[in-house]
């Protein structure tokens, strides 16, 4: 069984973010960028699958230009056997044109399992496993935090708010991976200097035969701004009883220490 | 510019550091400052994402690399914050090297792996209560009896040495000098031998600084490392690269002191402008980043001297009082721009203020620096 991991560069989060002049976009100089941290889960899980004999190969799949490949690299050398850049230069399409042509890209690669992280940590769209799942017309599972394969059924528990489902999938399927699924490893130097040999195939975005409209950006940007940085002070209201209530409430599901 | 010595696979190894350091370190870093200790788990989660394993042969559980690999990696570490945590994950890095390089097979094959694997914790034993600088005249004695070295002395600030399993230790068996200095690998389950104090200190708090006791400690022969009196050369060739990484430290530290340093000042206002408004804060920040980059650059072309197979004793010498001094203005620095939050603990900055001050004195100090660039320069 081959597994594809899709896996996206996205800035790391502790960068300094500035917008830019136009007021519309993000000034990507000196931005760190990093594989986006629920796709290292993905590629963990891939990886024990196949460490427990349940694949044979793990092929990591990106879109983007010439720079994703050193976020492929990462992934080459926590174990992917391969990778496949279909390969777009400039600001690339939005979520519905990537998985388009993501899935279009991965008919070829004949995976039974196709993992993502359970969204992008820059855009935090979720939509690009969804929508592969859908062009696919596999079965598909977001935001799993458990998943067990045996024979060609997948059982999955998937995180809902305050509890879990759990699913059966049969393969070929689509997952998102919730972090804490599993520890993903550190690539070790031994396994970086082997992923530098290992080969990243590439496949133009304008040769898959997908019409320009549905590569086309349908999203315009009015503004961007940052968040306002507030001390966020809440002064609790009501009687003893009522204030302490509403502490261990807030304790326990915002700031989530009890 | 640092392009020309650096490739991919520095950057990968960089990145693994980075998401180690906010995974297995970050969340906890203040605790341990705290409780001035690392957990000694570190060690072995440091082992096993193959952090302590960089630039020893691989018949020893090592994985080879280029000096730059091992350049990159302290770098990052040291942006964790935390000199301590650097010290003391990182004490085999002093220990080790003189047994790789003049040790026997056999002691190499004892030894070395445990350490790599993060299993067993090795120290470096040279500074005694009565000797720091003046190394050649150490007292602690090694007296041979049968098949054994009857040690007898103290050591003093030994990093990592509160829990060390093997202490690398300088003893005297011979006559007074430096040709009467031997290396003996002392493992501290020997009767004999205690952690008589664990010191505390201005800064370094995540690790463990030791005052250990020798008191009729029996070392089988087998440890001595090399040949009796052969311990003076190997300890002074392994401070070659320990000062190099002091020096690496330094301007690492410095840089994550101006970075932050930026970040404050681009966001604190006072008088109703950001700090950086101000030409005097933009000309201290110009002055720390210059500082930082001179340092830095100058440290890593003696790592590529080293690379190729130089002994470049001066240039280190130098790199190091160079870049510890930096690293000593750009952390002042640092807290003046932070004005009263530099001094509170919560601010990186103070803890980057206190942990640099070690490093123009420990390694040799500024001043013992200076004696050897004299002595090689012919001044
Ligand atoms: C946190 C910490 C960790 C350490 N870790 C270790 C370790 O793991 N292993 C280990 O063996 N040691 C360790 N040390 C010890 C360190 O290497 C010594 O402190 C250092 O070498 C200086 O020795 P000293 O403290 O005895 O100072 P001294 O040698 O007594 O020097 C005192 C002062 O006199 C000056 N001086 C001395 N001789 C001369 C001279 N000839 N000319 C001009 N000036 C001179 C020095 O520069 C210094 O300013 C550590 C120290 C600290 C604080």
């Amino acid at each position: 069984m081959k597994i594809a991991v899709l896996v996206k560069r996205v800035p790391d989060t502790t960068s300094v973010f500035k917008i830019a002049d136009d007021n519309a976009s993000v000034v990507t100089d000196n931005l760190k960028y990093v594989m986006s941290p629920y796709d290292e889960y993905a590629m963990e899980a891939a990886i024990q699958l196949r460490e427990a004999g349940q694949a044979e190969e793990v092929i990591v799949v990106s879109l983007g230009d010439e720079s994703c490949k050193e976020t492929m690299r990462t992934a080459l050398a926590m174990g992917a056997d391969s990778g496949l850049l279909v390969k777009c230069d400039g600001a690339g399409p939005t979520s519905r044109g990537v998985a388009e042509a993501l899935a279009a890209a991965l008919k070829n690669v004949g995976a039974s399992l196709i993992l993502a992280g359970k969204q992008a940590v820059d855009d935090d769209a979720s939509q690009v496993a969804e929508r592969i799942a859908e062009l696919l017309d596999c079965p598909h599972a977001s935001v799993v935090s458990r998943m067990e394969l045996v024979g060609d059924t997948l059982t999955v528990d998937r995180e809902i708010e305050g509890g879990k489902y759990t699913l059966e999938l049969p393969l070929p399927a689509v997952v998102s991976i919730e972090k804490g699924i599993n520890t993903p490893r550190y690539p070790t130097l031994p396994n970086i200097m082997k992923a530098k040999r290992k080969a990243i195939e590439e496949q133009d975005i304008n040769a898959l035969g997908l019409d320009a409209a549905v590569l086309a950006s349908h999203i315009t940007v009015e503004a961007m701004a940052l968040p306002r940085q507030e001390r966020l002070t809440n002064v609790l209201e009501g009687d003893n009883e009522t204030r302490v209530a509403t502490l261990v409430k807030a304790l326990r599901e915002e700031e989530k220490v009890l | 510019m640092y392009e020309s010595y650096l490739d991919e696979t520095h950057t990968a190894i960089r990145e693994s550091v980075r998401t180690f350091v906010k995974r297995e370190v970050e969340p906890y870093l203040d605790e341990w400052e705290d409780a001035e200790l690392f957990p000694r788990e570190i060690y072995t989660k440091a082992a096993e994402a193959g952090f302590l394993a960089l630039g020893y042969p691989e018949q020893y559980g090592g994985v080879e690399c280029d000096y730059f690999h091992r350049l990159v990696q302290a770098e990052e570490f040291c942006k964790a914050g935390s000199l301590g945590l650097v010290a003391g994950l990182f004490s085999l890095n002093i220990a080790l090297p003189p047994i790789l390089a003049v040790g026997s097979e056999e002691q190499k094959q004892r030894f070395i792996p445990p350490v790599l694997a993060g299993e067993k914790i090795a120290a470096l034993g040279i500074t005694e209560p009565n000797t720091g600088s003046d190394v050649a005249n150490i007292q602690t004695t090694a007296v041979r009896v049968g098949n054994h070295y009857v040690v007898n002395g103290a050591k003093t600030f030994i990093t990592s040495g509160c829990r060390a399993d093997y202490v690398t230790t300088a003893v005297r068996t011979g006559g007074p000098g430096h040709e009467g200095v031997s290396l003996l690998v002392i493992e501290s389950s020997t009767p004999g031998f205690t952690v008589a104090n664990k010191i505390r200190k201005m800064g370094w708090n995540a690790s463990d600084t030791a005052e250990l006791s020798f008191v009729d400690c029996r070392v089988p022969v087998e440890n001595l490392l090399g040949g009796e009196g052969q311990g003076f050369q190997a300890i002074m060739h392994n401070f070659m690269d320990e000062r190099l990484s002091m020096a690496v430290m330094g301007y690492a530290c410095a840089e994550l002191a101006y970075e932050l340093t930026l970040d404050y000042a681009r966001q604190r206002e006072a008088f109703g402008r950001p700090l950086t408004g101000f030409q005097v804060s933009r000309h201290k920040l110009v002055d720390m980043a210059t500082q930082v980059q001179v340092a830095k650059s100058f440290c890593y072309a003696v790592a590529a001297r080293i690379q190729a197979g130089d002994m470049p004793i001066t240039e280190v010498s130098m790199a190091k009082n160079f870049a510890c001094d930096v690293a000593d203005k750009v952390c002042y620095e640092a807290v003046q721009l932070h004005g009263g939050y530099g001094y509170a603990r919560e601010y990186t900055v103070e803890r980057l203020y206190r942990d640099t001050r070690i490093l123009s004195l420990g390694g040799g100090t500024t001043e013992i620096m200076k004696e050897i660039i004299a002595k090689y320069l012919g001044i």
